[in-house]
This record gives structure tokens, C-alpha cells and sequence, in this order.
């Protein structure tokens, strides 16, 4: 069993994690959407 | 491009939405500060010993759940009110931040379960009620991807978001409601928190709600960006229909 050190260690990275990775899908999805603007701004 | 989606695509600009490096360098200050707070300026407690650390980003990530929860709360209304869609992007971006705090609560706690009650998890009123906020706005999230049609899909989750949001007040009143294993309250009526922890506690929340503020812009922005694409191959539809 983990004692209370590692727990706390465990614990933040798992929020540092879950930040970044969700900061990481946000900038993905943004990064497209502005691609699929451009794309369909350019064909107009 | 016609006018609404020529605006749309402007108001997606870095300069409007996006926030800037001045607002983003301080807002990481905090949270760099906050965290070394958390970990190393306020005291040992004595009796759970350094685990209890985890309280200072548990707690505050629950604060900014609610918060994220509530203004999906009043997005859904005021879409529900007058019809614009920017309220309805509001509420979606902040359902969804919502969902990514409350992740981090329902990992910690059991994280700091386990060596304090000798079990990860067990079924009691708080963490129950918690469980089924986080349930409820993913099946809001996952609700928005089966409604193709952008008023709608907009009308539908405000009203699913309005419903969502009466197990807030359950979840915050629960521990006074219900017999529970989660701790009492340490701040307000009966706390007996500490005066440093208390400090460090409120400071870890500052930083996480100046985190909330830079995702909510950001999500936002995606938001927007979505609906001029749509408008942008609706308008390309109809322009190879005319031709």
C-alpha cells in the first residue's frame, strides 16, 4: 500500500494530468477548427 | 461570406478571446505559488500527516466545479431567455471545464481515501451525489453530440442543464443532510480549520479559478469556432446548390 507521501505524489500528478491533458485536447479541437476555417474560407 | 458568418469567424480572433501571455504568465505565477503553498508552507496536519495535502487541491478543484456548474447554470437560462447562441456556447464551455475539475475530485479523494478509511470508495450521500454531478454532465456533453441541428441541440441541453444543475445544492448540503464518512465542513459554521491552512487553502482556490477563467475563454473560443464552421459549409452548400 501506498503510504502518505507517495499518495500525495501520486495525487498531483494526477491533477497536473488531467489539466494537461485536457488543456492538450482543447488546443487540438482549436487547432482544427482553425484549419476547417481557413479551408472552407480559401474553396469559397 | 455573408455578415453573421463573416462576424462569427472575426469574433474567433486570438485578440478577442484568446487570453493573453500577461493574463497566462500571472494566472501560473499563482498556481506555481499556490502549489508550493500546498506542499510546503502550511503545516503538517497532525493526525492524517502530510496525505492531507491533497485537501488543497481537492477542495478548491470541488469550489471551481461548482462554479463552472453554476454558470452552465445561467448560460442555460439566459439561452433558454433570449434565444443567443453565445449563451448557449458559455454553458457547453463551462459544462465541459466543469467535468475536467470534478475529474480531478473523484480521482484525489480516493487517492486520499484509501490510507485515511482503508478503502477507495464506498457509497455514502457526498460521494454518491458527486458521482452522478460528474454522470450528468458528461451525458450533457454526450446528449450535445446526437442533436445535429444547432438550435435544437442548444434548446435541448439548456433545459438538460437546468436539470442537471438541482444536484449541485444536493451535493454541497449533503454532508448536513445525510449521515456520511466525508469530512465536515472545516470553514464556516463549525470549521476549525487552521488560519494557515485556511490561507493556503483560498489561495489554491484563487489559482484554480484564474485556471477556470483562461479554459473558459479558450473553450469558448472553440465554441465559437465550431459554429462559423457550420455556418461556413451550410453557406458553401447552399452557394454549390445555386450554381
Amino acid at each position: 500500500m501506498l503510504n502518505g507521501l507517495q499518495s500525495l505524489t501520486v495525487a498531483y500528478m494526477a491533477v497536473w494530468a488531467i489539466f494537461f491533458g485536457y488543456q492538450f485536447s482543447v488546443g487540438r479541437r482549436l487547432r482544427q477548427l482553425q484549419d476547417e476555417v481557413e479551408r472552407l474560407k480559401t474553396r469559397r | 461570406m455573408a455578415d453573421g458568418a463573416a462576424s462569427v469567424v472575426e469574433s474567433t480572433g486570438q485578440q478577442k478571446w484568446g487570453p493573453g501571455i500577461v493574463e497566462t504568465l500571472g494566472i501560473a505565477a499563482l498556481v506555481a505559488f499556490a502549489g508550493y503553498a500546498a506542499l510546503f508552507i502550511a503545516p503538517t496536519e497532525r493526525t492524517m500527516g502530510v496525505i492531507q495535502r491533497i485537501f488543497y487541491f481537492h477542495v478548491p478543484s470541488a469550489w471551481t466545479g461548482f462554479v463552472a456548474f453554476f454558470i452552465n447554470l445561467i448560460g442555460s437560462i439566459a439561452f433558454l431567455r433570449t434565444r443567443n447562441l453565445k449563451w448557449d456556447r458559455l454553458a457547453v464551455a463551462s459544462a465541459e471545464i466543469g467535468v475536467a475539475f470534478f475529474t480531478v475530485v473523484l480521482v484525489t479523494g480516493p487517492i486520499w481515501a484509501r490510507p485515511v478509511w482503508g478503502i477507495w470508495w464506498t457509497w455514502d450521500a457526498r460521494l454518491t451525489s458527486s458521482f452522478v454531478l460528474w454522470l450528468l454532465y458528461v451525458c450533457y456533453l454526450l446528449l450535445r453530440t446526437l442533436v445535429d441541428e444547432t438550435e435544437r441541440r442548444a434548446v435541448v441541453s439548456a433545459v438538460f442543464g437546468i436539470f442537471a444543475a438541482f444536484d449541485i445544492p444536493l451535493v454541497y448540503f449533503s454532508i448536513w443532510l445525510f449521515r456520511t464518512q466525508h469530512p465536515q465542513p472545516v470553514i464556516g459554521q463549525g470549521g476549525s480549520l487552521d488560519s494557515r491552512m485556511l490561507n493556503v487553502l483560498l489561495l489554491c482556490w484563487m489559482a484554480l479559478l484564474g485556471v477556470m477563467v483562461l479554459l473558459l475563454r479558450q473553450r469558448v473560443r472553440l465554441e465559437t469556432l465550431r459554429h462559423s464552421v457550420e455556418q461556413l459549409r451550410t453557406e458553401s452548400a447552399r452557394d454549390a446548390g445555386a450554381e
